[in-house]
């Protein structure tokens, strides 16, 4: 159904710095069956957009920034949703890995299937994005159930492969400190969690919903504050051995 | 006495029978391979001078720019009786004249121009100065008179930019450390067997030599004299670390009260002095705070040196600098690094005294470097922005040598045994729009080049235009090399830097610096030519005086080796080219990729591009991709600098890299480990030349509008730093728009 030897991008940061360990060379994916209200990329959306870029392309240019990399960056994933395009994406690390280049994934963890266990194996780091531990509430802010994310977090649980998660704090939708603790009950015994980052939601990304001619449903929602921010790191301290603000 | 007692001797070798500096650091140098933690803060006597310097510079900024000009006095080594900041606290004691921040007039380049500097401030040179000149001779005078119609034409079309022929050319570097390690009296004995041995039939080679000898001579007498003035014994060797940084200091006083010259570097001190640091701390002579202070007061003095500068100067070298370049770090060809506490110290004066952009200071970036400095590094160009990176592995390799300093912004200078003709630089990009015109001005028709084919067809052909670009770089070269060679001919006639040869080997070899900018506008250019359609829009007198530009073409900054590839041909195609013309006193043609501020001003004098830059807009700094076409992020960017090649760009390859803090991570820790790791593998690539600024745009804006809120904001702008507020507004706005390395 999709390309093996190419992928369909939005485009490239060649100095990510927020996306996994060290320098990385980041690649933003085209296509996402989400549709989180606060999407700072609605443009990703549609996996006919964007550009087509090979595989190879992508390897001569991490080969090309390797020396950047030191001992801890590579090349990083994330969209939209890349698994969206898991058999290019596994032919991508497998080239990667050859030239001793780490991979990390960027999910929402929308599919977990044969393929993308596949994928996952390859995968050096997965940044497993979890928009809400409740369900109601993660159907509310994305449209669709968390069901298949915790899925994919006790499948990457299993394998013991480095997981990272990522969580945006949006003020009203996902600050309650009740859920906060159940996401943190949860998850604190899983061993492949290396830390949680918090992301606070910003909203950079309302022009492109303008641009689309959509509507932006949380217009009147603000950026946290630092006290809610604070609140969350304290709560997500009792469950996690480390705790980033991104 | 007690000194001789306590302190031990140091390592004996070649250095104690003769002049080599670099001998005695290689056998007496204590590297350190520790961190930061030892450092100290500044004492209270280093805090109440620099808050004298720190008003005198604010009266200095309301008052036009200058505190006070000695209009009577033609400056010398010995013109000017002791000045002081406050002598009870000065542990480095000597200013350029007799008070703080007073300028001298140091007319020999071009007496004009001092004139004028002198009444654009509302004062007037003294008749008696003006009357000298009625009997002696100015380089400018004699530049002029040499002179022929075409390099006129050049220079006034803005062709040839900024060529040292009404100001001193600078760039050459003193072997400071020379007074400090010998003492004058061994000097003049090792210049007087010089002389000597310059015998036989006399060639005009040697005439010269023997006069510059005698010349170098007068000089250090003169030296001499200056250290009486401050109750200093110059004609000895320096006993103890306050002595050898007091004698280097004034070795370089005594060349900033002789010369003006737009960069005067002060090479690479600070391993040498680390020596005598170290033996006064092993014999309990020195604490480590005193240590600092010294050093403070040294850095303090070099952020306190003035030149007399016109209002037009600006333009070219925007906010008043004036490239006290010191590089620090580096690893000797022995495989030890040359990283002493003291490059930590030195790196520590811009907590003690606050970020400045003087002095230069210039890391030497190997990937050996101890771990310690490099975060060190890091961390203080998070800090302060006050710092900048050259590939120090690459310029061992390259140039054969570990005792380097940095002349004026990028360019490599071994210390005492090479000296470097400056040459400012072409407009490269305006090269290429004669090529498509006849070799006609673009803005005014003027006639400038000769038999340039006129193109055929409605779109720019790549092969034709190419073709034409190397006839019009090859015209530039010939009328370039016939005016570097008669600017540097009556330099050394009218203008000969006696102060600073006498710290050199007695007929050091040379590198002539040629300049090229525009480097990214050309690469774009011909991207578009080749990869797109361009069609000019020609006026009626067939000039195309505008593009359109068909379809999607690579642009250089985005690791594309089909445009990439272009500036590099174009860079090897150019010193090629140059290298064919014989050179004034032998001299190695070299090429540099560099505009320092005076991008602003090109831009001006260039008209639309086929890349499709409008006129006026400014070019990229240096080698810099132009602004906002790195799409693809940093390093893509730092990419496609680092393939232009440093060994067809032996003076210099300048990028500049403007990031706002988070962009480097999300935490302190983070964002100096990236940071490392961006220096490691940038020059990994061999890249050569880094400026970092790591900057808030928010701040900026803030500085630009509220100046006085930012006395010490520093920025470094394609190879050196600048004090923001310093620059004018346009150059202000110039830095705030370009790219912003931002993540997603
Ligand atoms: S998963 Fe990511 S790309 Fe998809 S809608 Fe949500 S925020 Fe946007």
């Amino acid at each position: 159904m999709y390309a093996t030897d190419s992928l369909r991008i939005h485009s490239i940061e060649s100095f990510g710095t927020h996306d996994g360990p060290g320098i990385r060379l980041v690649v933003f994916t085209q296509g996402c069956h989400f549709r989180c209200l606060y999407c700072a990329n609605p443009d990703t959306w549609d996996l006919h957009q964007g550009s087509e870029i090979s595989i190879d392309e992508i390897v001569r240019m991490a080969v090309a920034q390797k020396s950047f990399f030191g001992k801890k960056g590579g090349v990083t994933i994330s969209g939209g949703e890349p698994t969206l395009q898991r058999l290019a994406l596994l032919s991508l690390f497998k080239k990667l890995h050859a030239e001793g280049i780490n991979a990390a994934l960027d999910s929402n963890g929308k599919i977990l299937n044969d393929e993308v266990k596949a994928l996952l194996k390859e995968t050096d780091y997965l940044l497993l994005d979890v928009k809400h531990i409740n369900d109601e509430w993660h159907h509310l802010l994305t449209s669709v159930s968390n069901q298949s994310v915790l899925e994919v977090a006790a499948y990457r649980e299993q394998t013991g492969k480095a997981m990272w998660l990522r969580y945006v704090l949006v003020p009203g939708y996902s600050d309650q400190e009740e859920y906060l603790h159940q996401l943190g009950e949860h998850f604190k015994h899983y061993k492949s969690i290396e830390k949680i980052e918090i992301q606070p939601y910003h909203q950079l990304g309302v022009h492109k919903w303008e641009a689309l001619g959509k509507t932006y449903e949380l217009a009147h929602v603000q950026p946290p504050n630092q006290e809610c921010i604070d609140k969350t790191k304290n709560i997500f301290k009792m469950y996690f051995k480390e705790v980033v603000v991104n | 006495m007690e000194v001789i007692t306590k302190t031990k001797a140091f390592t004996k070798g070649l250095w104690n029978s003769r002049i080599d500096v670099r001998n005695f650091i290689q056998t007496n140098l204590t590297p350190y391979e520790g961190d930061s933690s030892f450092l100290t803060g500044p004492t209270e006597a280093t805090q109440q001078l620099w808050a004298i310097c720190l008003e005198a510079m604010a009266y200095e900024r309301a008052n036009n720019g200058v505190v006070d000009i000695d209009t009577e006095t033609i400056s010398t080594i010995t013109s000017h009786q002791a000045g002081y900041i406050e002598k009870s606290l000065e542990k480095i004691v000597g200013l350029q004249t007799d008070a703080l921040l007073k300028r001298a007039m140091k007319p020999y380049g071009g007496v004009r121009i001092v004139e004028g500097a002198v009444k654009e401030k509302g004062l007037e040179m003294a008749e008696r100065v003006k009357e000298i000149f009625n009997y002696t001779k100015d380089h400018n005078s004699g530049v002029f008179d040499a002179y022929d119609p075409e390099i006129l034409n050049y220079r006034k079309q803005g062709v040839l930019t900024g060529l040292p022929d009404n100001y001193a050319r600078g760039r050459i570097i003193g072997d400071y450390r020379r007074l400090a390690l010998y003492g004058i009296d061994q000097l003049i004995e090792a210049k007087k067997a010089d002389k000597l041995a310059i015998n036989g039939e006399m060639t005009e080679h040697k005439i010269r030599l023997r006069e510059e000898v005698s010349m170098q001579i007068k000089a250090l007498e003169d030296i001499r004299t200056l250290g009486e003035m401050y109750g200093l014994q110059l004609n000895r060797p320096a006993e103890n670390a306050q002595e050898a940084i007091q004698w280097v200091y004034m070795a370089y006083l005594a060349a900033t009260k002789e010369q003006d010259g737009a960069a005067m570097s002060l090479g690479n001190v600070s391993a040498f002095i680390d020596i005598y640091i170290e033996r006064d701390l092993q014999a309990g002579l020195l604490t480590e705070q005193e240590a600092q202070e010294l050093i403070d007061h040294f850095v303090m003095k070099l952020r306190m040196i003035r030149h007399l500068r016109p209002g037009a100067y600006d333009q070219i070298f925007a906010g008043d600098p004036t490239w006290v370049t010191e590089a620090i770090g580096g690893q000797l060809t022995d495989g030890r690094t040359k990283v002493t506490k003291t490059a930590f110290r030195f790196l520590q004066t811009l907590y003690n005294l606050g970020a400045s952009p003087e002095p230069n200071l210039t890391v030497l970036w190997s990937q050996a470097l101890p771990e310690g400095f490099k975060n060190f590094c890091a961390k203080v160009s998070l800090d302060t922005s006050s710092i900048q990176y050259e590939n120090d592995d690459l310029m061992r390799e390259c140039r054969g040598t570990d005792d380097y300093g940095i002349a004026c912004c990028v360019s490599h200078q071994e210390i005492g045994k090479r000296i470097q003709f400056f040459g400012a630089r072409t407009n490269l990009a305006k090269t290429l729009l004669l090529a498509i015109n006849e070799g006609k001005d673009e803005k005014d028709g003027t006639p400038i080049l000769k038999n340039i084919p006129a193109l055929q067809g409605e779109f720019l052909d790549y092969t034709q235009v190419m073709a034409n670009f190397k006839l019009a770089m090859q015209q530039v070269a010939e009328v370039y090399a016939r005016a570097m060679n008669i600017i540097h001919y009556c330099h050394d006639k009218y203008y000969y830097e006696k102060a600073q040869l006498a710290f050199i080997d007695t007929d050091p070899g040379i590198d002539i610096a040629y300049g090229a900018a525009g480097i990214s506008i050309i690469a774009d250019s011909l991207s578009a030519i080749r990869y797109a359609k361009v069609k000019p829009i020609r006026n009626e007198k067939g000039i195309a005086i505008d593009y359109q530009i068909e379809g999607e073409y690579p642009m250089f900054g985005n690791d594309n080796d089909k445009v990439d590839s272009l500036a590099q041909e174009v860079t090897q195609f150019f010193i090629e080219t140059l290298k064919q013309h014989k050179t004034y006193k032998n001299a190695n043609s070299t090429l540099s990729l560099l505009t320092i501020t005076s991008n602003v001003m090109y831009g001006k004098m260039t008209g639309n591009t086929p890349d499709g830059r409008k006129a006026g807009e400014p070019f990229a700094p240096g080698a810099n991709p132009m602004h906002g076409r790195d799409v693809n992020g940093a390093i893509a960017s730092l990419n496609s600098v680092a393939k232009l090649d440093y060994r067809y760009a032996l003076d210099g390859i300048s990028n500049t890299m403007s990031l706002v803090p988070k962009s480097l991570g999300n935490n302190r820790n983070v964002q100096t480990e990236n940071l490392v790791a961006l220096l490691d593998g940038y020059f990994a690539k061999k890249a050569h030349h880094l400026n970092v600024n790591v900057l808030n745009r928010d701040m900026l804006m803030d500085a630009y509008e509220n100046p006085e809120k930012y006395p010490q904001l520093t920025i470094r702008v394609s190879g050196y730093a600048v004090n923001f507020i310093r620059l004018t507004k346009a150059h202000q706005l110039e830095v705030i728009t370009r790219t912003f390395h931002e993540c997603m």
